[in-house]
Order: structure tokens, then sequence, then C-alpha cells
């Protein structure tokens, strides 16, 4: 029986990610110092593009947002026992939906009106995409990370032709819908903050952002404090176990998923009304794959997924600065410091695991030692 | 290098076989072996006993290569050796046959003798080598198997003795067996124990890992007790008795007997016709089997495992749907109303599953949100939409000190727990609710004397008080302890029934073999 290095409860939550994150970074700046460049200024710059001006801290949380959605989505599916790689499809189709009521309110209702139809629309979409997986999973074992991956590439190609057939602006070339009407446009950060009487620099940071919190809050209590949690959580844990408890998990799965594609589904709120107030193709842009990473690193708990969205948000943000700043830099190399912080925070999780635990255990045996 | 007998208490004796000097290990905080020495005479059969957690396994997961003591020394014939892995262990002639087989199922015998130790690139000549080798050893140790069958159609008895042969193929001297009865007829039983008097006959030196006091008694030469990771006697087994044995083990003195009085039968609370059960594959587990449970009775269905028990357990709880006849219970056909786990609870039927792991907790999960498991729609656990925290943890806790489970934490993970503490909360969860009937299945797997005795007074106890209790168990000792009435399961029929004052271990033991009760 060879057991990992054991870890006390708040080493395996703060101390082992961030040894993760800064071994990622080291790396990080290897590759830079390979490309040329001091790795010592990069990440200044990374950092200061993201959390050095106001307008970069809006940039990082409004990134965060999309990270928030998707990550909560991929969470909701793992306690459920379940890999849902299909975030990315159902933000899509949850954007189509959200973005459908953003075209035909828009114009004609105002924005409190509008929110929750757009909230519920997006919601039920990205929901809808989700159940087709979860209901074969359930009814016909068919894998769901392999139906969610390719329910992403329909969901692709679906958007591709509806947004180039038939949602297209008539007379443009490029495949997106007309603009939302106002009735459609999240309020801004900067503009709720000039409100209240604070001045914040402009950014795409938008209401959607308290949306994102409110939707960890809601996964906290369901998944921690309901019965359905409950048994949402013996089913992803023991299946066995569930069945004697009289608990079905093949309809924990499709619920699970419904819940989860709700959620992943909520990303056109920040990403269409808050920002592009149009539907576009490949609107998400990674943010579904992004999730699953956010996920990982956040231990699948609501508030490590917070911390983990931020710091993706930072990396998103603080990368476009630095290959904005450094020509040697650019978009792709910021994907791979990403990639980094990935494989060290999720596949090499475990690295550091057994070398943590020896070094704590030493500490730990030091003052008995003295006595 | 088989040589005569040699006498185990010969003066000035050779070397032993196998000898252990100030084992240490720790697990974190757990002390799991302290300075532990011993020795194995070649010629015996060394008993090995202790509780659940009183650390024999990692004393032999040692001496096998799969943990490292921090401190000692192992000596094989009077010859210091470091055991770094299995294939060290091996190589020093020690085997090990663990109580789940190490075997490929889809392979023969043959195969699974040679694998891991083959000559060469192609298998052909392993395999021809391998024949003649274990032609020899079949004809010294009579231990007759099919070479060339396929090992999961064998029985578990046979499929045992692949292992030993595996062991004594690979040349071991020193032969351990874990728990090796745990799958075992009585009669299967005694074969295994008449091919171990052959080994030490032989002169190899076999250790023997059991909670069994009767095996001890029956076959070993001398016996050690561990408990809490240290040795706390060893005695020359004619010298000793088991209530000696288990008060070293335990600590305390323990009944060994349930102490129970006539049962009562009343009205039948549960009524079963014709029951059949198919597996996945289609083929009936449980074929057409009836009975009914009284209020006031414990029926105890004995059988070796995987004639159908389980899968009769799993029907009658609503686990698996069964594919004809009728369950009854409180006017309801449960069968065909197709009632649920959680609505059969409603109807007062509660079940202790036989895998506590696998089914019974789960492991990830909390003392409190463990002890909730089934139970967790009940009103009283809830408070508007959301779960009342505060009467959970009540709950729990009143559920601890009432079955003296340790320690009453109910934060703490389930899996921190030992097995016998597990069960007891296991149990506590089941028949706090006041069930009419009680189905539980293997009561005291994985759970230690100490618990085994307060596990089976609390069953005496709902008996009792007039509940129907039915009890599966592959333990014949804990059907014959606690039954009033005992089921006989073969090939997954009812092969008989017999009253406990009638019931007799040979009698069973046939019957569990599947001699139906004719000369009775």
């Amino acid at each position: 029986m060879k057991t990992l290095g054991k870890l006390p409860h708040w080493a395996e939550l703060v101390l082992l990610p961030l040894v993760n994150l800064v071994a990622a970074l080291v790396l990080s700046g290897v590759v830079v110092k390979i490309l040329g460049e001091s790795p010592w200024a990069a990440g200044k710059l990374l950092l200061a593009g993201s959390l050095g001006t106001q307008e970069g801290i809006g940039y990082t949380l409004y990134y965060a947002t999309n990270f928030m959605f998707t990550g909560l989505a991929v969470a909701v599916a793992f306690h459920a026992g379940l890999f849902n790689i299909g975030g990315e499809g159902q933000a899509y189709i949850g954007g189509l939906g959200t973005g459908l009521v953003a075209l035909w309110l828009g114009a004609r209702a105002p924005f409190l009106l509008v929110l929750p139809v757009a909230v519920i629309a997006g919601a039920v979409f990205g929901a809808a995409w989700a159940f087709i997986p979860a209901w074969l999973q359930a009814r016909r074992g068919s894998h769901i990370v392999i139906t969610t991956i390719m329910f992403n590439f329909i969901a692709a190609a679906l958007m591709t032709y509806l947004l180039v057939n038939v949602l297209i602006r008539p007379g443009q070339q490029s495949p997106e819908t007309r603009e939302f009407g106002a009735g459609a446009f999240m309020p801004l950060a900067s503009e709720m903050l000039a409100k209240a009487g604070i001045s914040f620099s402009a950014s795409p940071l938008n209401f959607a952002f308290l949306l994102a919190l409110g939707a960890a809050a809601l996964v906290w209590v369901l998944v921690w404090r309901t019965r359905w949690g409950y048994a949402l959580r013996v089913a992803g844990q023991n299946q066995a176990a569930a069945v004697y408890a009289g608990i079905s998990p093949s309809r924990i799965t499709v619920q699970s998923m419904l819940l989860s594609g709700a959620l992943a589904g909520c990303l056109g709120l920040n990403e269409l009304l808050g920002s592009q107030h149009r539907i576009l193709v490949d609107f998400p842009g990674g943010a579904g794959f992004v999730g699953i990473a956010v996920a990982l690193m956040g231990r699948n708990h609501p508030f490590g997924i917070f911390l983990a969205a931020v710091l993706f948000g930072a990396l998103a943000q603080g990368g476009s600065q630095l290959s904005f700043d450094m020509p040697k830099i650019n978009r792709d190399m910021v994907v791979v410091i990403q990639g980094l912080v990935i494989l060290f925070c999720g596949a090499l999780e475990n690295v550091f695991r057994s070398p943590l635990a020896a070094v704590l255990a030493w500490f730990a045996k030091k003052p008995e030692a003295a006595d | 290098m088989p040589s005569p007998a040699t006498e185990p208490t010969a003066p000035a004796a050779p070397p032993s076989a196998l000898e252990l000097r100030g084992i240490d290990k720790r697990f974190g905080a757990v002390h799991a072996n302290r300075a532990i020495s011993f020795s194995v005479a070649r010629g015996s059969i060394h008993g090995l006993i202790g509780e659940n957690g009183a650390g024999k396994s990692t004393l032999m997961n040692i001496v096998y290569g799969f943990h490292r003591a921090e401190a000692g020394e192992i000596l094989v014939r009077g010859r210091r050796v470091d055991i770094h892995s299995p294939q060290d262990a091996i190589a020093a002639g020690i085997g090990m046959v663990h109580q789940h087989f190490m075997l490929v199922e889809s392979f023969t015998v043959l195969e699974n003798v040679v694998l891991g130790v083959e000559r060469g690139a192609l298998l052909a000549g392993s395999l021809d080598h391998a024949r003649d080798e274990l032609a020899k050893l079949t004809r010294d140790y009579g231990l007759d198997v099919p070479l060339d069958t396929v090992v999961s159609e064998l029985p578990v008895g046979v499929q045992q003795r692949v292992e030993i042969l595996k062991a004594l193929y690979r040349g071991a001297e020193i032969l351990i067996l874990d728990e090796p009865t745990a799958v075992l007829t009585p009669q299967e039983a005694g074969a295994l124990f008449k091919m171990l008097g052959r080994l030490r006959a032989e002169g190899k030196a076999v250790i023997l890992v059991t909670h069994k006091l009767r095996e001890i008694m029956a076959v070993t030469d001398r016996v050690t007790v561990m408990r809490q990771g240290a040795i706390v006697g060893e005695v020359a087994t004619c010298n000793t008795s088991p209530r000696e044995l288990a008060e070293k083990m335990v600590g305390r003195a323990v009944l060994l007997r349930v102490e129970k009085t006539p049962a009562h039968p009343g009205a039948p609370l549960l009524a079963v016709r014709d029951l059949e059960v198919l597996d996945r594959l289609g083929v009936a587990r449980v074929k057409g089997v009836s009975f009914d449970l009284r209020a006031g009775e414990i029926v105890g269905v004995a059988g070796v495992s995987g004639n159908g028990q389980s899968e009769l357990l799993e029907a009658l709880a609503g686990i698996r749907a069964p594919s004809r006849g009728s369950i009854t219970l409180g006017g309801h056909d449960l069968v065909r109303e197709r009632l649920g786990p959680d609505e059969r609870r409603e109807l007062g039927l509660a079940h202790v599953p036989e895998d506590r792991l696998r089914m019974g907790v789960v492991t990830g999960f909390t003392a409190e949100e463990n002890a909730i498991l089934g139970y967790h729609n009940r009103a009283g656990y809830q408070r508007g939409p959301l779960l009342n925290q505060a009467a959970i943890r009540a709950e729990c806790e009143k559920k601890m000190i009432a079955h003296d489970v340790r320690p009453a934490v109910p934060l703490l993970r389930i899996s921190a727990f030992s097995g016998g503490n597990q069960q007891k909360l296991v149990l506590a969860r089941e028949i706090d609710c006041d069930p009419r009937v009680l189905l539980v299945g293997q009561p005291t797997r994985g759970v230690d004397i100490g618990a085994i005795e307060f596990i089976h007074k609390k069953l005496v106890a709902l008996r009792d008080a007039g509940k129907a209790l039915m009890i599966v168990s592959v333990e014949l000792d804990e059907i014959l302890g606690l039954a009033d009435r005992i089921l006989v399961m073969n090939a997954g029929e009812i092969v008989g029934e017999v009253a406990r004052a009638d019931a007799t271990e040979e009698k069973l033991g046939l019957m569990m073999a599947g001699v139906r009760e004719a000369s009775a």
C-alpha cells in the first residue's frame, strides 16, 4: 500500500498550489530567458499589466468572470463524479440563448427586465446542451468525457452555421449579429462605481462579475448545505453507496450536468452583454477549457475557484500586455505560460507532494527533538 | 533442498527460518510496529494473531517488502537480508499468499505460475520447465491442481492452492498466509490445513496470520499475539487456550460466546416467495427461494461466499431488482410495487450491507455525513431548503455515545475510524430509526473482537425487542452463535433449513458444499 505524502489541511489547500504555481513561473522564466528576454522584466510586466493599474485589474476580473462560470460548471459535475469537458460548447450555446434574448428585448425593454430573461435563457440553453451527453451517459453509458468533447465541435459548427447563414447582420462580411439594444448592456463597473462617487478607469469589467460571485455562493450552498448536494456528493464518491441509500446515480448524472451546463451557459452574460454587445464566432475563446484548469487548481471549491479564476484572469490580461511590450514574446508564448501553470497545478500536482510532506515532517519533528 | 523434518525445539538448533529483530514502523502518528522481535523455526507452523490494527499485516508487509521498517533487521536462515521489494523477499525464499488472490483470472494455472519468472523471451521453454517442476511439487505436497485450466473456472479453494504453488515454484522456504480461510468452506479449510502439515513435514516454515482462534489452536505449533503494534505474548500452542489468547489480544476478559435466551418467534414480518435474481449476464444467482422472517428471531444465512447470499440480501434491500417472485412487508409487495431502498426504509426495513467500505459508507465523508446516509431525506434533518447541520451533528453524537463509537467526533472522516467503529456507526444508523426488519450482511467483517462482542449483544437485544433479523455471514461460528434458525445456501438455492439446536458445523459444512439434507 503506497500512499502519497500526507499533508496537513492548510498545506494541502494553500501551500501545495502555491509551490506548484511558483514552479510553473520559474520554468516560464527559463523559457523567457531562452527567448532572449529578461525573466525578471517579463514578470514585472505581467504583474503590472494585470494588477498594476485600475484598467488592468478591471480586465483581469473581467476575464476571471468567464473563468468562474466555467470553473464552477466543471466543479459541480466533478462533485457528481463526472468530468465535463464540454464547458466550451455549453458556454457557446448558452451565449446563443442570452444573445437571442438580447437581440429580441434589448431595444424595447429596460435592463432590469432583460437581465432575468437573459440569465434564464443562457442557463436553459447551456443546460440543454449538457443534457444530451448527460442523458447518453445515464441511459446508454456513453462516456461523458467523449460526448462532451464531441459536443464542443458540434456547438462550434452549429454556431458558425447560424452566424453565417441565419443571424448575420445583412450586408456585412463578418459572421456576427447586429448590435444589441442598449437595454441588454450590462452596467460596467466603471459606470456603477461612478454613480457611487468612486472613479475607476474604464474596462469591460461589469455587473456579471457580481453574478459570478453569486453563482459561486449558490454552488457552495447547493453542494454542501442541501440534501440534493448531499445526494450529489454521495453519487459522485461512491455509486454503490448511492444506490444503497436510495439515490439514483443516473438521475444525479442528469441533474448535475444540467446545473453544470447552466453555469457554463452564463458566460454570455459577461462576454456578450458585458462587452461584445453582439453574438460573434468563437466568443467563449477557450474559457470553457480554462475552466477545467481553474476548477482543478481551485480544488473544486467555489472559493478556490474564485482565486484560481483571478489568477488565470491575471495571466490572460498580463499576458496580452506582455506580448504587447516584449515583441519576442507573442500570444503563443503567453499560452505556453498558461499551459505550464495548468501542467504544474493540474497534471503534475503530486510531484511536490512527497517532498513537501517530508520537509513539513522535518520541521514538525524539530521542536520535539529540542525538548 | 527438502530435508527431513527438524525438531523445532532441538537444543542449539540451526538458525531459525526467519528472525525479526527490533522491527519498528510508524505511519504518521500511528506506531504500527514497536520493536517487534520474533522468530519462526523451520518445519513449523507459527500463528500470528491480533485484532484489526494490531500491526500483523504491517509486520508481514515489511517481511514481504511492501513496507520498509524504520529500524530493525530481518534474518533469513541466520543471514541478514535487505528487503526492499517483494522481489527481494522472493529471492530470500519468502512467499506470501494474500487474502485477495493475486492471480490473472483469464490465464491458465500454468501461465499464472510462470508469470514474472519466465526464462527467456519465448514462453514455450518456461512453460515446459514449469510443467516439470510443478509435477514434482504437486507430488511432494499433494497440491493437486489442473495446470491447463483457466483460473476463473476454478473454485476458490483451488485458486488458493495455485497461489501456494506460485510461492513454492519461486523457491519459498517461508510461506506467509494472510487470513487463508476467509473464503473457504470448513471442508476446504480442512484440506488446506492438511496441506500445511505436509509443508511443515518438508521443513518449510509457515506463518499463519488469522483472527480465528480455532484455527490457531488446530494447526499451529507456536503462536504470537500482537496488540497495538507490540508483541504481547508468544506461547507454544499446546500450552494455551482460546480464552487466554483472546484476552491477550483484547487486553481484557472477553465473552467468546453470544449469550442469549431461546427465541420466541412471533408473526412473520417479511415473507419471501419464489424469489429469483439474475445477474448482469442473465445467470440466475438466486433460484426461487422462499422463507419468512418472524418477529423476535434471528435467521442466519450460511454459505460459502458467492453462492447467492449477496444477491439475496441486495434484492431484499431493494438494490437489485428480482426477475421473479415476491417480497411482502407490512402489506406491501415490494417487488410488484417496485419500491426502492429509500421507500423500503420508510416501511421499516433497515440494511447493514455486507461490504461496508464499498456500500455502507462514503469514505471521503465525515462520520456525521455518513450517519445520515439513506436517511438524508428525513424531516428531522431538514431546515427549510437546507440540511439542518446542528441536528445532524447532535444526532450523530448521540448515536456515537449510545453505540460506543470511538472517538465520538462527528466531524472526523469515517476513514479515520477503525473497522469496528465504522461498523458500529453503520449499525447505529440502521437501528436507531426503529426498523421492523433488519438485514445484516457480514455483521463483524473486519471488526475487532471487542467490537464483535458489542455488535452481537446489540443484535440479540434487537431480537428480544421483537424485530426480525436476517444475518448473512461467511463465518460459520457467527451464524452458529447468533442464529435461531439457519438457512444454508448453495448455488443460489436454499439447500436446507436447520434449527440452531440441530445444527453442527459438519452438517452445515456438508450442506454448504451442496449436499442436501437427505442424510440428516
